[in-house]
Formats: C-alpha cells, sequence, structure tokens
C-alpha cells in the first residue's frame, strides 16, 4: 500500500485513484472477514493438537483427562443417546426461557408503568436476588417432582430477572426531550408506548435476552443435577459416576453447542427486529 | 420590565400571550428563581427572539410556553385560551436534534404526519419537499447515524414543520453547529419560515442570529430570569447574510451587547 509513493504523482486521474481505493478497501474488508473465520479455528485446532498430545506424552489416565481423540470417539458411539439427551435439556432451556420472557417482560412493564407497583415489589425483587437460587433447586422436586416441571422452574427462577432489569432500565433511560416531542405531537401514551419507548429500549431489552438465555441452559443442568431422570444434566452424572470421562466431556461439549446455538439464535432474533443498528456495526471497520 | 408590563396592557389579543409568568424550584437549600414576572406576546407569524446568557431561563420560559412544564404563577394563553397541558398546535426544534435512531430521515418527520394522522400519501410528499428544501435530497433513506449533526438538525425542522404548524418553538436549535452550518440554516429557516408565515420563538444566545432572523428581539438577564428589553428591529425582509455588515445591524447588537455590559454578563 505504501509503494504509491514511488509512482509519478501526476500520472493517475482522481477516477482512477477512486477506483483503486475502493478496491483496496474491498479486498481489505474481505481479508478481515478471512482472518474473523480462520483465526479461531487454527487457534482452536492448535489448543486440540496440544492437548491430544500433552494427554499421550504424559500418558495421563483416560478417566482423569481424556484425549480429544477419545472424546469425539465416544461421542460417535454414543451419538443418539447424546442426542436425545440434548433434546430433553433443550426443551427445558426453552421452556423456562419461554417463562421468563412471558413474566420478565410483563413484570417490568408494570414496574414502569404503575410506581406504586415499582415501589412496593422493586425493592422485593432486587433483594431476592442476593438468594442463591441454585439452593432452592431441591426444594422444586420436592414440590414437583422428577419431571419436566422444576427444570423449567428452575431455569425461569435463574434467566429472568436479567430480562426485567435490563426492561426497566431500558424504559426509564429514555431522554426527558423524546418524551416531551411525543407530547407535543399529541400522541397517545399507548402510541408514545409503541412507536417511542419501546423501540427505544429495544437494545437494553436484548441485552437481557442474552444474558437470559445462557442463565436458562445453566438453570436446566442444575435442575438436572438435583432430580432429573434424563437431558445433558442427569447424563454428565451418569457418566461421572461410571467414571466414563470421555462421554462426560462429550456431554459438555454438547452443552456448549446447544448454548451457542441459543445465543446465536436470538442475535438474529436481534438483528432482525434493528435493522438500523446492523448498518452501523458493518461501518465500524471501514469508519 | 416596563416596556414588557406596558405591552401586555395593550388589549387586542395576540396570537400568545404569556402574562406574569414565575418559576421558582424548591431545593433543600431554599427556593431559586428562574423565571421571575415574565410577559410577553407574539402576533401570529411573528418571529420573536429570546436572546440571554445561559441560565437566565429561556429554556424554561419556552417549556411553559409549549405547556410541556408547569409555571410557578402566571399564565400562558394561546388565542385567549389557557394553556394547561401539552401544546398540539406546534412545531418543537431542541437544541439537540432529538432524532429517533430507528427510523430513518424520512420516518423521522414522517412520524409528526403518523401521530397526527394526517393522510401518509399527501404528507410523505411533504416530507420529501421539505427535505429537498433544506438540501437533504437523497439522505431520505439514511439513519441518523449516518447523517452530520446540521443534518440531523436539519431534519428536525422538517419534521416539526411537516403539519404546517401555527407556531414554531426552538430551543438554540444551531448551538451545536459550525459556524458554516449555522450560517446556511439561519437563511434555510427565514425562507421556510417567511413562505408560510409561521410565527416562530427562538431562543437562542447569539445576538446575531436573533438580529438576523427576528422581528423582535426579547434580552433576558439571569438570576432570576428577567426580560430586560424589547428591541424591535425594522430590518428589511429577505435579510441577507451580508446586510450583517450594515450599520443598522451593528446598532441593534449594539443595543443588546449594551444590555449585557450594563448588567454585568459581559465585562470589557
Amino acid at each position: 500500500m505504501v509503494d504509491m509513493a514511488s509512482e509519478d504523482p501526476t500520472s493517475l486521474s482522481i477516477e482512477q485513484v477512486e477506483r483503486r481505493v475502493q478496491e483496496q478497501a474491498r479486498v481489505q474488508r474481505a481479508r478481515d472477514r478471512r482472518a474473523e473465520l480462520i483465526y479461531p479455528i487454527l487457534v482452536g485446532i492448535g489448543l486440540l493438537g496440544a492437548w491430544e498430545f500433552g494427554a499421550r506424552a504424559f500418558q495421563i489416565p483416560i478417566y482423569l483427562f481424556p484425549p480429544p481423540s477419545s472424546v469425539i470417539a465416544s461421542a460417535a458411539a454414543n451419538w443418539q443417546l447424546l442426542l436425545r439427551e440434548s433434546w430433553i435439556t433443550s426443551v427445558e432451556i426453552l421452556a423456562g426461557y419461554a417463562v421468563s420472557i412471558l413474566v420478565g417482560i410483563p413484570l417490568a412493564l408494570a414496574i414502569f408503568r404503575w410506581p406504586v407497583f415499582s415501589k412496593s415489589v422493586y425493592p422485593l425483587l432486587i433483594s431476592s436476588q442476593a438468594m442463591p437460587k441454585v439452593a432452592i433447586a431441591p426444594l422444586f422436586v420436592v414440590w414437583f417432582g422428577f419431571g419436566l416441571m422444576p427444570k423449567v422452574l428452575i431455569a425461569f427462577l435463574i434467566a429472568f430477572f436479567p430480562i426485567v432489569i435490563n426492561t426497566v432500565m431500558g424504559l426509564a433511560a429514555i431522554e426527558r426531550e423524546k418524551v416531551y416531542l411525543a407530547q407535543s405531537m399529541g400522541l397517545s401514551s399507548f402510541d408514545t408506548f409503541r412507536l417511542i419507548r419501546l423501540p427505544h429500549a429495544l437494545p437494553s431489552i436484548f441485552a437481557g435476552l442474552k444474558i437470559s438465555i445462557t442463565l436458562a441452559v445453566v438453570g436446566a443442568v442444575v435442575g438436572e443435577f438435583v432430580g432429573g431422570d434424563g437431558g445433558l444434566g442427569y447424563q454428565l452424572m451418569v457418566s461421572n459416576g461410571s467414571m466414563d470421562t470421555p462421554l462426560l466431556f462429550a456431554g459438555i461439549a454438547m452443552l456448549t453447542v446447544l448454548g451457542v446455538l441459543f445465543f446465536w439464535m436470538v442475535e438474529v432474533v436481534e438483528r432482525l427486529s434493528m435493522p438500523h443498528q446492523e448498518k452501523a456495526s458493518g461501518s465500524v471497520g471501514s469508519a | 420590565m416596563s416596556l414588557a408590563v406596558a405591552e401586555t396592557a395593550q388589549n387586542a389579543p395576540a396570537y400568545l400571550e404569556v402574562e406574569n409568568l414565575s418559576k421558582v424550584y424548591a431545593t433543600e437549600d431554599g427556593p431559586i428563581r428562574a423565571l421571575d414576572r415574565v410577559s410577553l406576546r407574539q402576533e401570529r407569524g411573528e418571529f420573536v427572539s429570546i436572546v440571554g446568557p445561559s441560565g437566565c431561563g429561556k429554556s424554561t420560559l419556552m417549556m411553559i410556553a409549549a405547556g410541556l412544564a408547569s409555571s410557578s404563577h402566571g399564565r400562558v394563553l394561546v388565542e385567549s385560551k389557557r394553556v394547561d397541558g401539552a401544546r398540539t398546535d406546534l412545531g418543537i426544534v431542541f437544541q439537540n436534534h432529538v432524532l429517533l435512531e430507528w427510523r430513518t430521515a424520512l420516518e423521522n418527520v414522517m412520524l409528526q404526519a403518523v401521530a397526527r394522522k394526517m393522510d401518509l400519501k399527501v404528507a410523505e410528499r411533504r416530507a420529501r419537499d421539505l427535505l429537498e428544501a433544506v438540501g437533504l435530497k437523497g439522505f431520505e433513506n439514511k439513519y441518523p447515524r449516518s447523517l452530520s449533526g446540521g443534518m440531523k438538525q436539519r431534519v428536525s425542522i422538517c419534521r416539526a414543520l411537516i403539519h404546517d404548524p401555527p407556531h414554531l418553538l426552538m430551543d438554540e436549535p444551531f448551538g451545536a453547529l459550525d459556524s458554516l452550518t449555522r450560517d446556511q440554516l439561519v437563511l434555510d429557516l427565514q425562507r421556510i419560515c417567511s413562505e408560510r408565515s409561521t410565527a416562530v420563538l427562538f431562543i437562542t444566545h447569539s445576538i446575531a442570529e436573533a438580529v438576523f432572523l427576528s422581528d423582535r428581539v426579547i434580552v433576558m438577564t439571569p438570576r432570576p430570569g428577567k426580560i430586560d428589553r424589547v428591541i424591535d428591529i425594522d430590518l428589511p425582509r429577505p435579510r441577507t447574510l451580508a446586510m450583517r455588515d450594515s450599520p443598522e445591524f451593528a446598532r441593534y447588537s449594539r443595543e443588546i451587547l449594551d444590555v449585557f455590559l450594563s448588567r454585568g454578563i459581559l465585562k470589557e
């Protein structure tokens, strides 16, 4: 890029310069995109290789620290089992997450809308978060048995709070001028909410939704730990009990895949509902 | 003060009448006077500027005149009717553009039309015309974050004008812009307002802007915010940038400056 200085500075028309700058920017962007994809893959492969090599070179017993090859072999041998357990856990995660949204958003709206409600419920809600929710999990097993219900409830209990708090904060953090503007246009309070307050709060709401989905995964696994008869969390306990560490690792990997997949799905919805932001993040690199 | 009182004594009702308006804030250290018995009148189609240093309560005055803030005493009348809630017969331009970042330039202007349930087809044509009139043709579908500060403020001016309001309130609308952009917007504003004879209440701390645009300049002094002097600007219209160098223009500017000098707001 620097070798341009060696050229005769008068030889190019501005159109030619334009074209060249555009072309360079395009090449640079393509290179950046490739790097974004290739570097993490290379690093990942490198780490797996080092792990494989280390596990073999130091002859670490498989039940302590299995090399990736035996984890992959175990996953391949047990793929039906893993898929079935993943399905169970996914249902729990998504159900818990759905309940979190269905309870969290209306609760946030009520807190925002009615000051009395806010004054009475909000402090309670915040102090309740100091309580370790995992500790309640055994109680849910006592109350609701070993089925789907306690897992969904635990996932909900752990996941709903960030949705509430981020929605409330997003709604409250609006500039006064935007509200004034709505008033001067004669917008009803419902239309103000629909056209101004809600879209204004969306980035914050999605921040909460993204934290929540990862917490819902944690909640479902904790539920299965405490009183499960199925699911990846239960499978982890079983593999652990039978010292089948490769399968344990395969289960963990599967959970990670699920977590990333669900997080990515929330991100897709976020991008679809806020098209103006996508353009902005695209222009950051070139700015 | 005496001048302002004499004006309210006139009998024919003006478009906007502010009578004996006071605003006091209660604080832990006792009350703070933001506005002290302010009275002013504005006729239909008249361009009135309020000039004063920061903290003289001019923005507060505008908010109360718009029905968006409450007064502690006194009243605001629009066409002889008392204002007791947010007025909707106006357009407002804030110092900050206050565009909705999830709407394009055109959609931001159209928000006003949607809110007022105007005929959207007619309104869109008007919105496009307005955007073109302020030099934003080709930027209709851009989101605010890809517009410059001056462009955003232009969009917000279009938004305040699309419903052809009889009254336009502007709170230091060009305060955050560079001087070249300001000059252009001042010219645009003069042209647009003279085309549709909109009454404008223009808050500014720029003496030159006030003299250039106004039929009348109200000079306020701070703590508490009081009207110190009312100056009629008798310059021919349309006004040109070159007129800023004329002796008449300089005389008006000097008159306003003298108020600030004599009140110790400026020291030489």
